[in-house]
């Protein structure tokens, strides 16, 4: 055999011959929707499919966490028209208090190796990081997965990045990501999948995968995957708390890839993206004293208990600078709770820092606030396109670098 | 038997220095400020409201019009709007350089023609086809005629099923 690890999970979803280029029907194990997208998904549902039930209630779900709670009354109702169709159905809602669908499918356990789980999120190929296929989708396509459990795929090539050079202590799973996006940008990839190799990622704990995969949106990509570490299996178990789960499936040894790219990242540093691209990528000590008005950590990006720890390692018992606001958006409840339960709330309040509750955050006039036009924020997230997170300018980059950045007051990756 | 030809006005969508614009993306064609809305005959209005320099296009825009844009264009979120409120607006047809994944399934789920022009770049950059331009699509063959001239691009043709689905209207129809 001569597969990719998306051929085998395709070949395990469907009866076809699975080549790169052939359209062939896939099984999906889950299929969800979110308050964005939701309400077009039942309002699809309804008029095409009447009352009939959906293929299975126990793989249906709404997951709302963009606008979390609601802040109009066209968003509330909105979530309304799911919730009533979901009790129609019988089908669950992780409701407004939960955070982060993507991630609470993580932590359920309703994505594991080997699935194919897709919603109204674009970022839905996070779960790459468990070893599933995720795969955001819009709402006529979810409509027609909430009723009949499959979908028609177009088989994508892979393309293999070797990353080469050694692991650093001194840099984030999230320079890495930005510096594999600044090289690959938005073509390399587009439309195809993408494996990793190489120690600097295979080397990244399951917070740092999920930063990396996350961001193969941005490359354009389909869905990326890394292999396993000794560490990945213990991990995802720990996180879904079950006892077992699949087998993590791996590219056959002699699998077909479209392109072998190498990367070199030996002369890696601090990075950021600046605006108004995520692949405007520049080293930090390029892009000079900016002066910043807001930073925001969390996202489905860098929004796990990890990220967040980094940040309070570096602010707690300091103050961010005069002028300066942060926001803490802990991706889950499970997030939050660690954070509390850990003190770091405490300390991140103290610290200066607005903490909500969990959810997006940022991306979607999110509940966290946006900036105005001249401010600068420096994110954790992963888009800063024109108007994304308000009329300001918007730097991508680490939390390391977003924390250090709101305490000096610009743009930084060391304390002043 | 659905129309696989159309004939109407051309919009490029170019920036500065008349190229065309890569890596639109769905924020820049359907703000999220308006994900609210759920009615496809309310959208158009927001169409390019967060593009420079195509803030007006709602405006600008008729029923019949086609459309060539760049590389990964409706890069982003998910959202069907993006690909709705040129429904609404009565786009007949998006050609671009190549599209977002997920903006390509949404288009062709939909039943919205989508083309992909690889040499579009090159084209609109000598000038070979500018706004306004009177221009037939042949959808089921890929060929792009400019009327005045005669001129023709070769465009790829529906994929298999594209044609399926754009043939019953929506993948909801299958």
């Amino acid at each position: 055999m001569n597969h990719t690890v998306i051929e085998k999970i395709f070949r395990r979803h469907s009866k076809e011959d699975i080549k790169p280029g052939s359209i062939v029907w896939i099984s999906l194990d889950v299929v969800s929707a979110r308050d964005f997208g939701g309400p077009n998904v039942v309002k699809n549902y309804r008029k095409t499919y009447k009352d009939s039930r959906v293929f299975d209630q126990e793989k249906v779900f709404f997951t709302f966490d963009l606008t979390v709670p609601p802040k109009t009354i066209q968003y509330a109702n909105n979530q309304q028209v799911c919730r009533e169709f979901a009790r129609e159905q019988g089908i669950k809602v992780f409701d407004v208090d939960q955070g982060i669908g993507t991630h609470t499918f993580m932590e359920e356990g309703f994505s594991l190796p080997g699935t194919i789980v897709v919603g109204t999120d674009s970022h839905m190929n996070i779960l790459g990081a468990v070893n599933c296929f995720g795969q955001g989708m819009g709402d006529v396509d979810i409509a027609f997965g909430f009723r009949f459990g499959r979908t028609w795929f177009e088989v994508p090539e892979t393309v293999k990045v070797i990353v080469k050079g050694n692991p650093r202590s001194d840099f984030s799973a999230k320079d890495l990501t930005l510096k594999i996006l600044g090289v690959l940008k938005t073509d390399k990839l587009l439309g195809k999948a993408v494996e990793f190799y190489g120690e600097a990622v295979e080397s990244l704990d399951l917070s740092g995968r999920i930063t990396m995969l996350s961001m193969i949106t941005e490359m354009g990509g389909i869905s990326g995957f890394i292999p396993f570490n000794l560490g990945t299996r213990e991990e995802i178990k720990k996180l879904n708390g079950l006892d077992d789960i699949p087998e993590e499936v791996r590219a056959d040894e002699n699998a077909t890839y479209s392109e072998i790219i190498e990367i070199d990242i030996s002369d890696i540093e601090a990075l950021a993206a600046e605006p108004p691209y995520p692949h405007n990528v520049k080293k930090l000590s390029q892009i000079g004293k900016v002066k910043v008005d807001f930073g925001f950590i969390g996202s489905c990006t860098n929004g796990r208990i990890e990220d967040i720890e980094i940040a309070w390692n570096i602010l707690k018992g300091r103050h961010i600078a005069p002028g300066v606001r942060l926001a803490v958006v802990p991706a889950t409840r499970k997030v939050y709770a660690e954070a509390m339960e850990r003190g770091m709330l405490q300390d991140l309040f103290k610290a200066g820092a607005i903490i909500s509750n969990p959810g997006c955050g940022g991306c979607a006039q999110g509940h966290i606030g946006m900036t105005g036009k001249g401010e600068v924020m420096i994110s954790t997230g992963n888009r800063n396109f024109p108007g994304k997170q308000g009329d300001g300018k918007n730097y991508l980059a680490s939390p390391e670098i977003v924390a250090h950045s709101v305490l000096n007051g610009y743009l930084s990756g060391e304390l002043n | 038997m659905k129309e696989y030809t159309f004939s109407g006005r051309t919009w490029v969508i170019t920036g500065k220095n008349n190229e065309i614009i890569p890596d639109i993306d769905t924020d820049q064609i359907f703000h999220n400020a308006y994900l609210h809305i759920t009615e496809i005959e309310k959208m158009g209005q927001y169409t390019f409201d967060n593009l420079e320099g195509w803030k007006d296009f709602s405006t600008k825009a008729k029923p019949g019009d086609i459309m060539i844009a760049g590389s990964n264009f409706g890069s982003g979120s998910s959202r069907q709007q993006a690909v709705d409120c040129f429904r609404a607006l009565g786009v007949k047809v998006i050609i671009a350089v190549s599209f977002g994944a997920i903006y390509k399934r949404n288009a062709i789920n939909s039943g919205f023609p989508i083309l992909m022009f690889a040499d579009a770049e090159r084209i609109i950059s000598e000038k070979k086809i500018k706004n306004l331009d009177k221009v037939k699509i042949d959808l089921s063959t890929g060929k792009l005629t400019k009327v005045e001239s005669g001129e023709t691009f070769s465009l790829m043709p529906f994929s298999k099923v594209q044609k399926d689905i754009y043939d019953s209207g929506s993948l909801l129809n299958i």
